[in-house]
């Protein structure tokens, strides 16, 4: 894409075409009082050595995943990522974040978002997949709008307490302005209880809001979940992990009516809050209510395969208040990113790279339960996250590990719309998240340092936080 | 079916009376703006509708425009063929490309409506 230029030329010659001598006779349409009459408060300008060299020391009290051990989860998880994702993914011609407006114009792009929705697809074995959307969070509120429209159902939305509690506040602020009543079931066995949730259902309820493996790793019994909701003419929606598809049972398998989840995992690094992927799926009936950008194969008047939009009709910009969503664009560069990490594992990979995340967390969760101060918080599957109840603040044991190297949690007590689930336990607990990238060795050095904390004291609170 | 013998809507649905059951479609008007049809949703039987409720949607390459029960009553019949033979609709919206028929909860209510003749003159006003 051409790099669009802003020169002293271009700006006057701008200028004189709408009949504006100067930058500040254009802007004497802003009302006096709005005006800055003064510079921006900015340190003077620093020469390039200068501003790289404080970039570095910036970048310098960062610690990345490649420099400690991350064991952290909640969403975002430390997987491999192959260095053909970058390589492929920082070509000039896959290098923009959005598909573009004239869409059809860039073949290259939208071939690339149909490969992505095909994977996505074949992933999840549900019918159809958009292009993407933002993040996790906003696919699973989308997919909440679609069951309301689905089943002409606006006043209930039923949510399992097991849900990642980000994407039940992203969903309240989606709900925030309509009539519509958010119920949430509180799982305090660490997965719902399907005969609870069954009887929480009615013929108001829109939808059953799931989340596989839930937010403390858990599995679900999904299948059992999207019966007792279709019981009562609701829909079931699923937020899954992808990685886990390499061993679990479908989204579609189970029954799911809309599968959506958080993309992180396919081939993007862990950054602060993103930009990360939202991946939006559903079966063939219901793709007229599917928000975003749907990309379609067909042929040109020559006969050649081309790639289209499909379904325009029902954005925004065409359908105006009526629209699917207001959001009809998509996450392009993640979703290339995605598309480049499913090709090169394949079927295999994906399955290698699950049963590797699986029987290490297993084995990091049968180590770290025998410790003194540390145990399982629920007996349940899991896949490759856990919730360890510790003996005292687990924000300590967060911290120790800390100074050891490596980095645990998200304590839960952090997240205030868990404490119905966890009640007073809420405070001792954290999430451990072991992924094919964590080695035995790494696992046993983990256990050692907190075993040598054991060993000097049977109380943890006591410790001091490290220095 | 003779257009001079219906009774049209504002929002360019037809509606032909016979006792108290309407069927109900959509204009060669709506057909033409439209242009290339591509999909129809039609309601479930036994919905019963308000007068200007949305009971469906048809959608075309260009836009995607609800269908508006003309008056109220109660749906009895379905065209069920017409979502896969759309041809029907874009060839002929008076006849085969009839959407449903309802039981009118009030037969009277249809008077209120334009005849063919003030229908053309809304079609030409409306700036169409």
């Amino acid at each position: 894409m051409a790099y669009l230029f802003n020169t002293p030329d271009d700006i006057q010659s701008m200028l004189e075409t709408i009949g504006a001598d100067s930058i500040e006779t254009f802007f004497e349409q802003v009302p006096r009082h709005l005006q800055l009459d003064q510079p921006l408060d900015l340190p003077p300008g620093l020469s390039e050595p200068e501003l790289e060299a404080h970039l570095r020391q910036l970048a310098a009290v960062n610690h990345g995943t490649s420099s400690r051990v991350c064991l952290m989860g909640a969403g975002v998880y430390d997987h491999f990522i192959p260095a053909a994702v970058d390589e492929i993914a920082s070509r000039g011609e896959f290098y923009t974040a959005y598909t573009p407006y004239q869409a059809e114009a860039s073949q290259g792009s939208l071939q690339a978002f149909f490969e992505f929705q095909t994977l996505i697809c074949q992933l999840t074995g549900m019918d159809v997949s958009n292009a993407s959307l933002y993040e996790g969070g906003t696919a699973l509120s989308e997919a909440v709008f679609m069951a309301m429209r689905i089943t002409g159902r606006h006043n209930r939305v039923l949510v399992l307490g097991s849900l990642h509690p980000e994407y039940q506040q992203v969903l309240e602020t989606y709900l925030r302005n309509f009539d519509c009543q958010l119920d949430v079931i509180a799982t305090p066995d660490g997965v719902a209880d399907v005969d609870i949730v069954s009887q929480a259902l009615d013929s108001e309820t829109c939808c059953l809001v799931i989340q596989q493996p839930n937010v403390f790793g858990a599995i679900e019994n999904l299948e059992s979940l999207c019966q007792a909701a279709h019981e009562v003419g609701a829909l079931a929606i699923t937020s899954f992990d992808p990685i886990s598809l390499g061993l679990l049972k479908s989204p579609a398998a189970c029954g799911t009516d809309i599968a959506v989840a958080e993309g992180q995992s396919l081939g993007i690094p862990a950054q602060y809050g993103g930009p990360y992927l939202g991946i939006l799926t559903c079966r063939q009936k219901h793709v007229r209510q599917m928000p975003g950008r749907l990309i379609g194969q067909t042929v040109d008047r020559n006969g050649r395969r081309c790639f289209v939009l499909n379904l325009q009709a029902r954005e925004q910009h065409i359908r105006r208040e009526k629209a699917t969503s207001n959001i009809c664009t998509n996450q392009g560069l993640l979703a290339v990113r995605a598309t480049i990490y499913l090709a090169l594992l394949g079927r295999q990979g994906l399955l290698d790279v699950a049963q590797l995340c699986c029987q290490k967390a297993h084995y990091a969760a049968d180590r770290l339960g025998e410790l003194p101060g540390l145990e399982l918080m629920f007996q349940q599957p899991f896949f490759k996250e856990f919730t360890l109840k510790c003996q005292g603040d687990a924000t300590e044991w967060i911290d120790r590990a800390a100074a050891a190297g490596f980095d645990l949690g998200p304590d839960l007590a952090r997240f205030p719309r868990l404490r119905e689930s966890l009640g007073d336990d809420a405070d001792q607990t954290l999430l451990v998240a072991v992924t094919e990238q964590r080695t035995r060795e790494e696992i046993d050095r983990l256990v050692q340092s907190f075993a040598s904390v054991s060993t000097h004291s049977d109380t943890p609170q006591s410790l001091g936080k490290p220095a | 079916m003779d257009s001079s013998t219906l009774r049209y809507a504002r929002s360019h649905e037809w509606l032909q009376l016979d006792g108290t059951t309407a069927t109900i479609g959509i204009t060669d008007f709506a057909v033409a703006a439209l242009t290339d049809l591509v999909y129809v949703e039609l309601p479930e039987l036994g919905r019963s509708l308000a007068a200007g409720e949305i009971f469906g949607e048809v959608e075309s390459v260009k836009a995607v425009s609800d269908l508006y029960a003309p008056v109220a009553g109660e749906v009895i019949e379905i065209n069920t063929g017409l979502p896969d033979d759309l041809d029907a609709l874009g060839e002929d919206p008076f006849g085969r490309g009839w959407l449903i028929k309802l039981a009118v909860t009030d037969a009277s209510a249809a008077d209120a409506l334009f005849d063919e003749a003030a229908y053309r003159d809304h079609c030409q006003s409306a700036g169409h």
